[in-house]
């Protein structure tokens, strides 16, 4: 099939990623429901150097999202 | 308990998924041309992708909060589900079935039964699994709708509907590559959804070793979290040993299971019937783009396999922890969640509380009519003195009434610890992962069932011989058709709990014997049709009479067996279903063999040639490096798991 999968999964964690650390980094927060640690900010980056890995696969892998 | 509130960042990302998911559908419609690339992706996708779809079919919701539950029951234990119960199956999958799974053309497993042995196989099996799906699909369905009723104070129908309907669109629109291609952005969901929840949770009980040391703890008297009845002990290792305390004796872990049950019972019948036959599963292999990735297929899902029980198995045992362990300061004591009562049914609780004029049996037994569950006399008598001491505000009366309930519900662990943890952002997150899991299950059983139906049933039985494209709309309606029948399932579900178990026990009979019909028909060139349909038969019959005859301890007789008459007596409910697996195997097996040696072969070797293995040329792969040969990768990943099973002896 025509469709390389990395591309929505790649798309939709960068996206998910940056609002999780964006949130992480703006809102004030004591953090104190997760232990005292910023998880969302840690978390969203994990995510999103997930989905931007992801994203250069596709790249590389020479499968452009199909044009629509 | 109060609904977790949502924010708009975590409604923001639940629906930044079902957008994705929904797109995939959309970008593959155009790719939809034949019944084939409906159906069967026309065998045209990657080996990691078809692999990670493999293991995220399987990961449905009851499995995720499934696991979490017996983690707590049982602990490390459980994951002989996995190491045993899974891993040898997939690689016996991979290396020995795969090829004729595949190299037959075959479209579905019911259709190798047809072309090895005959019709009235076929449509047994057909018939059997079209049903199953379906039920299987409804039952998750109404556990979800539960869920996000109880948890987000969601309406019931609505919650199905949306549920259902995201899963229609988009496999409606992309057929079988649509919900492999989901399947695997719900496997990276799930994994990282859930991997900062277990996280928090280790580092909350003080690591791995704090968490071990607690649950030694617990193993000396499970009673005091009400785990087991009174009176129950285990040695200390009993939580957190995989195999010493089953090596022991059943009397000797919380499971109640001995090491023959496992081993045989679980690690051979139920696992490799489960792996090897169930088309839901061996699916996703069979549209892999050619032989060596449909074997590797299997291989490439026991990899995350292996390691799930770190992510689904440890959150059971950290709340068992941390309920044993004495509240932080300031903060509310966390317990392992007791059935959800009715707030009026606490509010009467509390008023019975406060009616109370002297700590005694009576003001216990007020309490507990109020509640309509079982509750530790111990605490409510020390509830209405402290609150004869000093008025106590009604939030923590029902606090207290909240912690006295003497009953679990496992089955709320997994959300019990989301909620704890999880800051707005990571809550929408991990719900996010809970709704695929639950989606992904859905539309795995969905997929599956259209293709039986279309293939097995209608084209078989009912409407032969029509154009492709007649084939390619009948599949689409019966996508429609499915969605629908699953959503009445779970309505039923929803209204018989009863019927609900009386089904799974009928589905529990049926598929006990099913492995020792495909072993025999692909590795024994002697099996004839008549052989395999009566033994089957027969398979199916012998576990309903085990069930009849045999009763776990503690269970009256009736639905949960010994309703003609009890023979023998388990320990547990986990050992009389491994027996009754163990049983109907070796009925199968012996009336297959015998009866096809009382009767004559119908197909001739070169009918069987592709179908049976002695019949088959080797496959050779000289040719392809030797990270792919489904053998050596085989045996690697068999090595591992054995390390796994040591570590954690």
């Amino acid at each position: 099939m025509g469709l390389d999968i990395r591309w929505p999964i790649g798309l939709m964690f960068t996206l998910i990623g940056a609002l999780l650390a964006i949130n992480g980094a703006v809102v004030k927060s004591d953090h104190a429901i997760s232990l005292g640690i910023n998880i969302n900010l840690i978390w969203g980056v994990v995510l999103l150097v997930f989905g931007v890995l992801m994203l250069l696969g596709a790249v590389r892998g020479g499968k452009n999202p199909p044009s629509a | 308990m109060q609904p977790i509130q949502l924010q708009w960042i975590d409604y923001t990302i639940l629906i930044a998924y079902v957008v994705f998911v929904i797109g995939i559908g959309w970008m593959l419609a155009r790719y939809m041309k034949t019944s084939s690339d409906f159906l069967t992706s026309a065998r045209s996708i990657p080996t990691w992708v078809t692999g990670l779809a493999f293991i995220s079919a399987n990961l449905g919701a009851l499995e995720l909060v499934g696991m979490a539950a017996s983690g707590a029951k049982y602990g490390i234990a459980t994951a002989h589900f996995y190491w045993v119960g899974a891993i040898p199956a997939m690689i016996f999958l991979a290396v020995f079935m795969m090829p004729f799974y595949y190299g037959s053309k075959a479209r579905s497993t019911p259709e190798y039964l047809k072309m090895r042995f005959d019709e009235r196989v076929r449509g047994l099996n057909a018939i059997a699994f079209a049903v199953m799906t379906i039920f299987a699909s409804g039952i998750s369905m109404d556990a979800l709708a539960k869920l996000l009723n109880e948890l987000l104070g969601w309406n019931y129908n609505f919650a199905l509907l949306i549920c259902s309907g995201v899963v229609l669109v988009y496999v409606l629109k992309g057929g079988l590559t649509s919900a492999i291609y989901t399947e695997v952005l719900q496997f990276f969901m799930i994994v990282l959804g859930f991997a900062p929840v277990v996280y928090l949770g280790l580092k909350d009980v003080g690591g791995w070793h704090a968490m071990n040391h607690s649950l030694q703890a617990v193993a000396a008297n499970p009673s005091a979290l009400y785990l087991k009845d009174a009176g129950i002990t285990y040695a200390p290792d009993a939580w957190t040993s995989a195999w010493r305390p089953v090596l022991a004796g059943s009397a000797h872990n919380p499971m109640g299971v001995d090491w023959f049950a496992m081993i045989f019972g679980l690690g051979f019948v139920l696992s490799f019937g489960y792996w090897c036959t169930n088309f839901l599963v061996v699916q996703r292999a069979m549209a892999a783009k050619n032989m060596t990735a449909a074997r590797n297929t299997p291989l490439v899902a026991a990899v995350p396999k292996m390691f799930f029980p770190f992510l689904v198995i440890v959150p059971g045992m950290i709340a068992v922890a941390l309920t044993s362990m004495p509240a932080k300061k300031g903060e509310e004591p966390y317990r392992i969640p007791p059935p959800i009562v009715a707030q009026a049914n606490y509010d009467q609780a509390v008023a019975a509380v406060k009616n109370a004029t002297v700590p005694d049996s009576s003001a216990v037994k007020a309490v507990r009519d109020a509640l309509g569950e079982k509750v530790d006399s111990g605490k409510i008598l020390s509830l209405v003195a402290a609150n004869k001491a000093g008025q106590l505000t009604d939030t923590q009366i029902q606090q207290g009434l909240y912690n006295s309930i003497a009953e679990n519900y496992y089955s709320g662990v997994i959300l019990s610890l989301v909620k704890k943890y999880c800051p707005p952002g990571l809550l929408g997150l991990a719900l996010t992962a809970l709704l695929a899991s639950f989606m992904s299950g859905m539309a795995g059983n969905v997929t599956a069932f259209n293709t039986v139906f279309t293939y097995d049933l209608y084209q078989a039985y009912f409407v032969k011989g029509k154009s492709d494209h007649h084939y390619f709309i009948t599949g689409k309606v019966i996508t429609v058709v499915g969605i629908i029948l699953s959503m009445g399932a779970a309505y039923f579900a929803k209204q018989y709990d009863n019927a609900m178990d009386i089904i799974q026990l009928v589905f529990g009979f049926v598929n006990a014997p099913i492995f020792a019909t495909f072993l025999l028909g692909m590795f024994w060139k002697r099996t004839t049709g008549t052989g395999a349909f009566l033994g089957l038969f027969g398979g199916i019959a012998g576990s309903t009479v085990f069930h009849a005859l045999t009763i776990a301890t503690g269970n009256v007789p009736g639905i949960k067996g010994g309703y003609l008459h009890v023979v023998q007596v388990f320990p547990s409910e986990m050992a009389q279903n491994f027996w009754l697996a163990s049983f109907a195997f070796i009925v199968c097996f012996t009336l297959t063999v015998v009866i096809s040696l009382a009767t004559s072969r119908t197909k001739s070797d070169a009918e069987l040639k592709g179908l049976v293995y002695s019949l088959t040329p080797k496959i050779v792969d000289h040719n392809i490096p030797i990270y792919q040969k489904p053998a050596v990768v085989g045996i690697v990943l068999l090595i591992v798991c054995i390390i796994l099973n040591f570590i954690f002896w």
